[in-house]
């Protein structure tokens, strides 16, 4: 059977928060019984994104994260619910109930994303419940893939096997895939996210100037093992991404014919912008 | 009985007959019918042909020939005319002719004869069906705004939600471009920006004015207490109390003090569409009380008008180049697009939400490689990636006159394009090489100026050099915002001018660009733009006499009072009663020289101030000084009609709550701007006409900014002028009927479905590519109205607006206004900043430079505070103790260095000021510039108004007031020098603000 999914690209979201607006749109003012209660006028963010800065001026990357209720498949909160006031569907969207739910702060707790709020004035924990009145009357997609201008967010509605061939062919991800709780909403590109990155800047003396360094070949290696390789560029500018978080060390080795080799020793903790990196000239032949 | 008489009784009595049946049909006309006991003749002025209408608690008498003693009287000329005038859905034109003749006429009270006349022509569209509905029960809307149009989704009156607007199956198909062997089409739906998305918030705010107030020390006939302005609170008045103060008010300025003692002013913006558009409806009434003129300087603009101009014209485009068709040609040539204080993620090119945004994504499938360059690593660049420079606040020329040296030392620019489209380049070349001053601008010679190193530039130079580059400029990339809005703005945007012509502007793959303008829709549609006048009758002041007169026929109006004042000047006119300044006017390059003062001769200072919002002391600089004019006892009486209770409205006297534009009637399309920025609807991905339904009723007693104008106008007997008898939906549909749309649209489909999409142009009738006649030497080709055909010099459509015709990098008109205006030379000079790192006495107290950018998730302050959905967005405010503090964006070590961390409250100040803000450390700021958005909706000193801290955000309390250059008024926001610290909880200024500010 089919069950619904929604697919974000970590490295098409720019923090535009048109999903997040128009999840306020849909909830704020509005109830849907059995689906969500009203949502707050401020305070909540049922979809909500999550800024990364990586490396340090004047390498910069910046990623965002929308996280939003998971739609876990072993969800954490529907085993701290009393009572019935969380329900799994047949089509793998989990609601808390808003007429059973009422107090049951513990669900606040459970959940390990922190995609539940709490909702002081009607003592009541809320989440995303992925749009599904408007799913069960027609819609094909949510609110915020309707509105996503890079779609950066994606709504499928596919059977459970077609969406893990999905996840082989486009890499996805979840996060933290070892809470064991089993999302329904999948990453791409989350290295943009929980990754890091080495970058340098070559120069070098160039006809009595200095120069940007182009086209030197840098490679990156660990434990004597290259990983790596890159061309400078007409910058100088050379960049390894995806690499671990305070993986430890790591040699990088520049060649270029027209200066002398240079090898580099980077203890990688977070993003490493070594900036510029002055390469000598070969002595005269 | 001649025909005509004939005819026209036949008309009367078939009105009679069409009244009562439509009542009978319709019970909302029928109530109407109810509203008012009176009796109307309309009559020939001879007599000969009469007919009255008696109203009596909905019923209707009525007999041919003439009442003794009829409340209102509407005349025609003769039986011939009435028949014409009186056929429904009447020829404009014949009914302006008529008017202006005075051969149509009415007599006896305004109110009365609009009531009439709008109820005449209400039975056209009595009973009409407009909207969906939809199986869950809503009725769906169509809206536009300034973030894009909308599905807006109704049940019960109230908005359920609002949506973008996806095409069906129906709806046109759109444009394809093909560019090395990959086909691009864009997405068949509109976008939405995040400022709109919010709008449920804001409609339905609790900051919503929903009654008239009149300040509760405020007695028109007593004790006015000028000075509690912004102190006092207020009472609930009724409408008719809170008309006849303003009205009466009107009458007691002119008529005690004389012409020019009212001054009216709206923001920038206003909520969306063409008839109640400032530049419509209020434009109309100011022009027919006769007001003191408020000269908004060109802000977006600034150093493309009062610089770049001078080198290649466009002055009808404010100093910015055209646009047409430069989507396709960089798609298909260009190989390097360089964003140079442009950031068109966060500003959306204004008006286009993110259509712009799908195709800049193209650019990594076509493998375009991408240069930023702008102090913060924006959020173009953030998604889009690429080389980025980060050159220090206000110093860009220096890269831009450094780059220009390698390419003059390496002769890598388009000689034989200098040698043919160019003149001055000789005089130019030798100041780059230092043969003028002695100092050649190297790149070793910017370094310590931008902070960029040489080996960058040289490598950056060589580069662009070296590719077929695209020079995005600005949020539109031919200009618009960011480094233009500087103490160097005007130098900046004329090197980069000068850049681009030495590249040869016009060829192949090199333009100002970066996809935001130019896609290939169809611009021989004719539907106006806002810009374009509306129902203003204004052909001095808007886009009208070029675009909508001849189409939409209707009475001029002219404003008697030639007393003007800058916009950026208005505290001084009011608290110094003196002031000049230099004009926002377009329509030559000369017309920015005309310099003007204030007090005009013979007129009255300003004793009233008619405002619309609240946003200058958010989007004005060093805008205490606004705080402190609306405090003065020079001004009698303040009315602010406003959506909303904030800002600066609440320093008015009265206070008229006006609605959204969900709540009343209009008509207009996506992005569609006309005037100075003529095509803007090529940033959109498709063509798409809005009808704007009256979704909702107004909010409380809340009214359309068209009704409020009315009513005053009533009360002045200037009811039937302004209106022409007309309410707002009338004129939507005589709008309807001047555009192309029903050629191609009934108006009953047009009304009901909400929306009309311009099916795109075939390939081969897509307009040729920007500049390319120019760059090919042959006439001018596209679908341009100027620049006006006396301001060629040579030959029609050959050559530029130039004196030479030609790109000037010397440049004639300067020459002749003034050659040795030492911060506008002729040829374009780098000179530091007023106020920047070079400013002695100012920088060691105020180490930091802040820019101050158009805010990304509110439109101006159109969606900030009120309790809107965007203030959870920590990009836009962070909430601390239950207060939303405006965000200020500083580097880590900065703030290290100040015992600043993540969140921690900070005080923004210099001697104009301190705000209160939250810090957000970031890498994406160089050591020593900060950032933080302007357009702060919420003003909340913590003391005096205008002499104590901020804490709701208007940073604008900081920036400079004076102007780009002496001989211009523009402004200088971007050159801001401040001192950033923990905030120890005071709400008091340092002495030296207080001596500054005092």
């Amino acid at each position: 059977m089919k069950k619904w999914n929604l697919v974000i690209d970590v490295a098409q979201c720019f923090n535009c928060n048109a999903c997040t607006m128009a999840c306020h749109d849909e909830y704020f003012g509005n109830e849907f019984p059995g689906v969500a209660a009203e949502m707050p006028r401020l305070g909540h963010r049922w979809i909500e994104i999550r800024q990364r800065e990586s490396g340090a001026f004047p390498v910069v990357e910046v990623s965002y994260l929308p996280v939003t209720c998971n739609h876990c498949d072993n969800p954490p909160c529907l085993k701290a619910a009393r009572d019935g006031a969380v329900v799994k569907r047949a089509d793998g969207i989990v609601i808390i109930v808003p007429e059973k739910a009422k107090g049951q702060r513990q669900l606040v707790e459970a959940c390990p994303y922190g995609a539940i709020w709490w909702n002081e004035e009607k003592q009541l924990p809320q989440a995303w419940p992925f749009d599904a009145h408007l799913l069960d009357a027609g819609w094909t997609q949510t609110r915020g893939a309707q509105v996503c201008p890079t779609r950066a967010m994606r709504t499928l509605h596919v059977a459970d096997d077609e969406m893990q061939r999905i996840v082989r062919e486009e890499k996805l991800s979840v996060l933290h895939p070892e809470y064991g709780t089993k999302p329904r909403v999948y990453y791409r590109n989350l290295d943009r996210w929980t990754r890091v990155f080495v970058a340098g800047s070559l120069a070098g003396e160039i006809g009595g100037v200095t120069e940007c360094v182009e086209g030197a070949r840098v490679t990156l290696e660990k434990d004597g093992a290259k990983l790596a390789e890159a061309a400078s560029d007409a910058y100088g500018d050379f960049r390894f991404v995806g690499l671990e978080e305070a993986s430890g060390a790591y040699r990088l080795r520049i060649a270029d014919g027209r200066f002398q080799a240079k090898t580099l020793e980077v203890a990688l903790g977070k993003s490493a912008v070594l900036g510029t990196i002055m390469l000598e000239q070969r002595p005269a032949a | 009985m001649s025909l005509g008489a004939l005819k026209f009784s036949a008309l009367l009595f078939g009105m009679l007959k069409m009244l009562r049946h439509k009542a009978r049909k319709h019970p909302a006309f029928a109530k109407r019918l109810a509203q008012r006991n009176f009796t109307a003749q309309i009559r020939t002025f001879d007599g000969g042909v009469g007919r009255y209408f008696s109203f009596h608690d909905g019923r209707i008498e009525s007999r041919s020939g003439l009442h003794p003693d009829p409340q209102i009287t509407i005349s025609i000329a003769s039986a011939e005319l009435g028949a014409r005038l009186f056929t429904p859905w009447v020829q404009q034109l014949e009914r302006i002719e008529a008017m202006k003749n005075f051969d149509f006429k009415a007599e006896g009270p305004d109110e009365l004869v609009v009531w009439f006349t709008q109820t005449l022509a209400m039975m056209q569209t009595a009973g009409l069906e407009y909207g969906t509905a939809m199986p869950d029960g809503t009725q769906r809307f169509v809206s536009n705004t300034n973030g894009g149009p909308l599905f807006v989704y109704v049940k019960d009156g109230r908005i359920v939600r609002l949506t973008p607007i996806e095409f069906g199956e129906d709806d046109a198909a759109p444009w394809t471009i093909k560019a090395r062997g990959k086909s691009f089409t864009p997405p068949r739906k509109t976008s939405v920006a995040p400022h709109t998305l919010c709008s449920k918030s804001t409609v339905y705010s609790p900051h919503r004015l929903l009654y008239p107030m009149k300040r509760v020390d405020f007695d028109p006939k007593g004790e006015r207490n000028p000075r509690n302005r912004g102190v006092s609170g207020y009472v609930r008045i009724s409408w008719d109390e809170a008309l006849d103060i303003v009205a009466g008010e009107i009458k007691r300025v002119k008529t005690e003090h004389g012409q020019g003692a009212i001054i009216a002013n709206h923001g920038s913006h206003h909520t969306w569409g063409n008839i109640g558009y400032y530049i419509s409806a209020a434009y109309k009434f100011f022009n027919a009380i006769g007001t003191t003129r408020v000269i908004h300087n060109p802000d977006s603009w600034e150093g493309w008008y009062w610089g770049a101009m001078h080198h290649y014209g466009y002055s009808m485009r404010l100093g910015q180049t055209e646009t047409y068709s430069l989507v396709e040609d960089l798609m298909k040539e260009a190989e390097m697009v360089v964003f140079w204080s442009a950031d068109p993620e966060c500003t959306s090119g204004s008006y286009s939400a993110f259509e712009g945004t799908p195709r800049r994504q193209w650019l990594k499938d076509l493998g375009i490689e991408i240069v930023h360059i702008d102090p913060y690593y924006n959020h173009t660049a953030a998604l889009l990636g690429g080389k980025w420079f980060a050159p220090k606040p206000g110093t860009d020329t220096a890269m831009a006159l450094a780059i220009a040296w390698v390419w003059i030392t390496e002769r890598t620019y388009d000689k034989k394009y200098v040698a043919e489209r160019s003149v001055g380049f000789d005089v130019w070349r030798d100041y780059i090489l230092g043969k003028e001053d002695g100092v050649p601008k190297t790149p070793e010679w910017q370094e310590p100026e931008t902070g960029i190193a040489a080996k960058d530039v040289r490598a950056l130079a060589r580069r662009w050099a070296s590719k077929k580059t695209y020079l995005g400029a600005g949020g539109w990339g031919n200009g618009h915002g960011g480094a233009c809005r500087s103490a160097t703005g005007i130098q900046w945007a004329r090197a980069l001018a000068c850049l681009l012509a030495m590249q040869g502007m016009g060829r192949p793959g090199v333009n100002f660009g970066h996809l935001q303008w130019g896609t290939p829709i169809d611009l021989h549609f004719y539907f106006p733009g806002y810009a374009d006048g509306g129902i203003s009758g204004d052909i001095e002041n808007t886009g009208m006499p070029i675009s909508l007169y001849q189409r939409m026929p209707q009475l001029p109006t002219f404003n008697p009072s030639t007393q003007k004042v800058p916009r950026l000047r208005i505290p001084e006119a009011i608290l110094e009663g003196k002031t000049e300044g230099y004009p926002w006017n377009g329509k030559t390059i000369e017309g920015q020289f005309q310099k003007f003062s204030y007090p005009a001769p013979g007129h009255s200072p300003i004793r009233m101030f008619y405002k619309y919002g609240g946003a200058s002391i958010g989007t004005m600089s060093e805008t205490n000084r606004y705080v402190k004019a609306y405090r003065s006892e020079n001004l009698e009486f303040v009315v602010n009609q406003s959506i909303w209770f904030e800002g600066e409205a609440k320093f008015a006297d009265v206070i008229l709550p006006a609605c959204t534009q969900f709540e009343r009637w209009d008509i207009s399309e996506f992005g569609g701007t006309g005037g100075y920025a003529l095509h803007g609807q090529t940033q959109m991905n498709h063509r798409i006409v809005l009808m704007q339904h009256k979704c909702i009723d107004p909010l409380g007693e809340s009214k359309s900014d068209y009704q409020i104008f009315l009513e005053l106008a009533n009360r002045l007997g200037l009811g039937v002028y302004y209106s022409e008898g007309m309410n707002e939906l009338d004129w939507v549909k005589r709008l309807f009927d001047a555009s192309d749309l029903p050629k191609h649209i009934s108006w009953q489909e047009f009304l009901k479905k909400g929306y009309f999409v311009v099916p795109a142009p075939s390939e081969e009738r897509r307009d040729p590519p920007a500049l390319r006649w120019f760059y090919e030497g042959r006439k001018k080709d596209v679908p341009e109205p100027h620049p006006l055909p006396g301001d060629y010099g040579k030959q029609y459509l050959e050559g530029l607006q130039t004196q030479s015709g030609k790109f000037e990098f010397e440049c004639s008109s300067l020459k002749r206004f003034d050659p040795d205006d030492p911060e506008r030379p002729p040829i374009v000079k780098y000179l530091p900043s007023w106020e920047g790192l070079q400013t002695k006495g100012l920088v060691e107290r105020y180490p930091l430079q802040m820019i101050s950018p158009h805010s990304r998730f509110s439109y101006h302050t159109l969606s900030d505070g009120k309790e809107s959905a965007v203030n959870d967005i920590e990009e836009h405010r962070v909430r601390i103790d239950g207060y939303y503090y405006w965000v200020m964006r500083i580097n880590s070590e900065d703030a290290k260095a100040r015992g600043i961390k993540q969140h921690d409250l900070v005080r923004v100040f210099n001697d104009r000021g301190a705000v209160v803000c939250a810090a957000q450390l970031t890498e994406r700021l160089p050591r020593g510039t900060v950032h933080s958005y302007e357009s702060s909706a919420v003003y909340d000193p913590m003391g005096e108004p205008g002499n104590s801290v901020d804490r709701g955000g208007c940073i604008n309390q900081l920036t400079p007031k004076r102007s780009i250059a002496a001989k211009v008024t523009g402004t200088a926001v971007n050159s801001c020098l401040v001192e950033i610290e923990l905030w120890d909880g005071s709400g008091e200024l340092r002495p030296a603000a207080q001596a500054a500010s005092a």
